[in-house]
């Protein structure tokens, strides 16, 4: 196995150009929303809102300002498929049609999904969904095309101020830690690394530097793997089809008595 | 989102709606109807055999409905068999810690364990001229072999998708295990109540009747106990259940589901002769709002 590739995304040098979106459905050849028609959110300058089967990148755009708006500021995080180490829509997929490639990536086969949506329901991160021309679930494939080909991925290639890193997910990792240490010895102590270690899903591959609640930037502070679910509802199921047998039992017990 | 109780509310629907929730209700309905023909098979009185009769002839077409509205909810419906086989070695797919998979299979198990007892039970109306498929119900012993073992499997129909709605991040599914829990007991009382609607329908008066009486009021009872339960293990994720379709939804639930049956249950003078057949369609009516809040809640998290 090659050696496990990722992102790492400094979201202080974001400048919300979408150059990243544009790269990547130029790429993917992704088709544009509602037909190319230019819909406007209403409520943001982002008007893509959110990762989706045809947006394999999204740059989030967060405006924190004050009543008055005289203070305030804007943080911008380009999101994406975190590549999680152990990922909930890779281990729910019940076709197999979701593989973990040899970068450490994790990929949705098209020509096996069958659209069963479960990745979606699964994926705590809200990045899944079906692109409508091939109905199948997508989402970033982490460029794998162009990774087989020593290529770099159309997003990072395309930053203009290298927010979005793709490299080695070890070397990216220590290269997240010196960039966190120095915003804090330039004073911005709220920085640091979302993802980065491996208490949050084995680790993302694709990990983030943040300078405010996960919550802020529409990040799950505690994503949990689906599968730890199913040992509890599957004993409670159980004991639920217990006691429906037993209230069959005893009714019909009775009745074996009369006869 | 900021003030989020849970991580399992940055996720996003899976968009299955009226379709699953019609998969959910027949493939309820089906696993408890067998769970009960083979009860009163194998248990209830010679004079009741009509009553399991149909309880086995229901299953088949309620499968029917369950598996088209499972493969009409995929994106790809023409990809269904995907689930069951692995397409580019065409070998048979098991990944049995997937409850999609291995209901997926219970579910082929189950149509074919129906199928015989749904010849079995034609046979017995005289429906079919060939006798042999007689011997696929109780007594005998393949029959009693064939009937224990549906019934296992109709319970276990009735209840995964507790599970399956637990295998994903959402919120309320991923919330509690309880999920499964109230879904078969409310499966028991549908199947009984549909039972009982066609005994009065065919204007039968079965000893079983009684039986069915009360396994469907006991049955109503533990599942609002284990509704209950539900709504308290979700904690501070309830909060999704307090949007305004949910409420009403809840209190629909509530009042159709299980006040009215059972009121209807403790005062039989109330409709005259309709009491029971009403209280039936109401079991029947709860368990289908059961189901479509189960199905729906999740997006009282995001409104």
């Amino acid at each position: 196995m090659a050696e496990p590739m990722g992102f790492f995304t400094d979201t202080t040098v974001c400048i919300g150009c979408k150059a990243c979106e544009v790269a990547c459905k130029q790429w993917n050849q992704l088709p544009a929303a509602e037909g190319g028609q230019n819909t406007l959110s209403g409520d943001s300058y982002d008007n893509t809102r959110k990762l989706d089967g045809i947006h394999w990148r999204h740059v989030r755009f967060v405006e924190q300002f004050s009543e008055d708006r005289k203070d305030g500021r804007w943080l911008l995080m380009s999101d994406v498929c975190k590549h999680c180490v152990q990922a909930g829509c890779l281990e729910v997929c019940p076709t197999n049609a979701i593989i973990r490639t040899e970068f450490d990536t994790v990929v949705i086969q098209s020509d096996v999904c069958n659209g069963c949506k479960a990745c979606i329901a699964a994926c705590p991160f809200g990045v899944i969904d079906i692109n409508p021309v091939s109905k199948t679930a997508q989402k970033c494939t982490l460029c794998y095309d162009r990774l087989q080909n020593g290529m770099e991925p159309a997003c990072s290639k395309a930053c203009p101020t290298d927010s979005i890193q793709f490299g080695p997910v070890q070397e990216l990792r220590s290269r997240g830690a010196k960039r966190v240490q120095q915003l804090h010895e330039q004073g911005e102590k709220r920085a640091y690394l979302y993802g980065a270690d491996e208490k949050m899903l084995g680790g993302l591959n694709s990990f983030f530097l943040l300078v405010d609640r996960p919550e802020v930037y529409h990040l799950p502070p505690d994503p949990k793997l689906p599968s730890r679910n199913v040992p509890p509802s599957a004993l409670f199921s159980a004991l639920g089809a217990l006691v429906a047998a037993v209230i069959g039992l005893i009714n019909f017990r009775n009745r074996t008595r009369e006869r | 989102m900021i003030d989020a109780p849970s991580s399992t509310w940055f996720t996003a629907p899976p968009e299955w709606h009226w379709l699953i929730v019609l998969y959910f209700f027949f493939g309820g309905l089906a696993g408890g109807c067998y769970f009960l023909a083979a009860l009163i098979d194998l248990l209830g009185r010679d004079r009741d055999r009509p009553l399991a009769r149909v309880g086995y002839l229901t299953v088949l077409p309620c499968l029917a409905v369950s598996a088209l509205a499972l493969i009409f909810d995929l994106s790809r419906p023409d990809r269904f068999w995907h689930l069951l086989v692995e397409i580019h070695t065409g070998r048979p797919l098991f990944q049995l810690w997937t409850p999609m998979n291995s209901g997926a299979w219970m579910l082929l198990a189950f149509s074919f364990l129906a199928l015989l007892s749904s010849l079995a039970a034609a046979a017995e109306a005289g429906w079919l001229r060939w006798r042999a498929p007689l011997r696929l119900r109780p007594p005998g012993a393949l029959g009693t072999v064939i009937a224990i073992v549906g019934a296992l499997i109709g319970l276990y129909i009735a209840s995964y998708e507790g599970a399956l709605l637990a295998f994903t991040s959402r919120p309320i599914w991923a919330e509690t295990p309880l999920i499964g829990t109230v879904l078969v007991l409310s499966a028991l009382s549908m199947a009984a109540a549909f039972l009982l609607l066609v005994g009065r329908w065919r204007a039968w008066d079965l000893p079983g009747m009684g039986a069915l009486q009360r396994i469907d009021a006991q049955a109503i009872i533990v599942a609002l106990l284990a509704l209950v339960a539900l709504i308290v293990s979700l904690g501070g994720a309830a909060r999704a259940l307090l949007s305004p379709v949910n409420l009403v939804l809840l209190v629909a639930l509530l009042l159709v589901g299980f006040v009215a049956p059972l009121a209807l249950r403790l005062r039989r003078d109330w409709l005259g002769g309709h009491t029971v057949a009403a209280a039936a369609v109401l079991a029947l009516a709860g368990g289908f709002l059961l189901r479509t809040l189960i199905v729906f809640s999740p997006y009282g998290a995001s409104s």
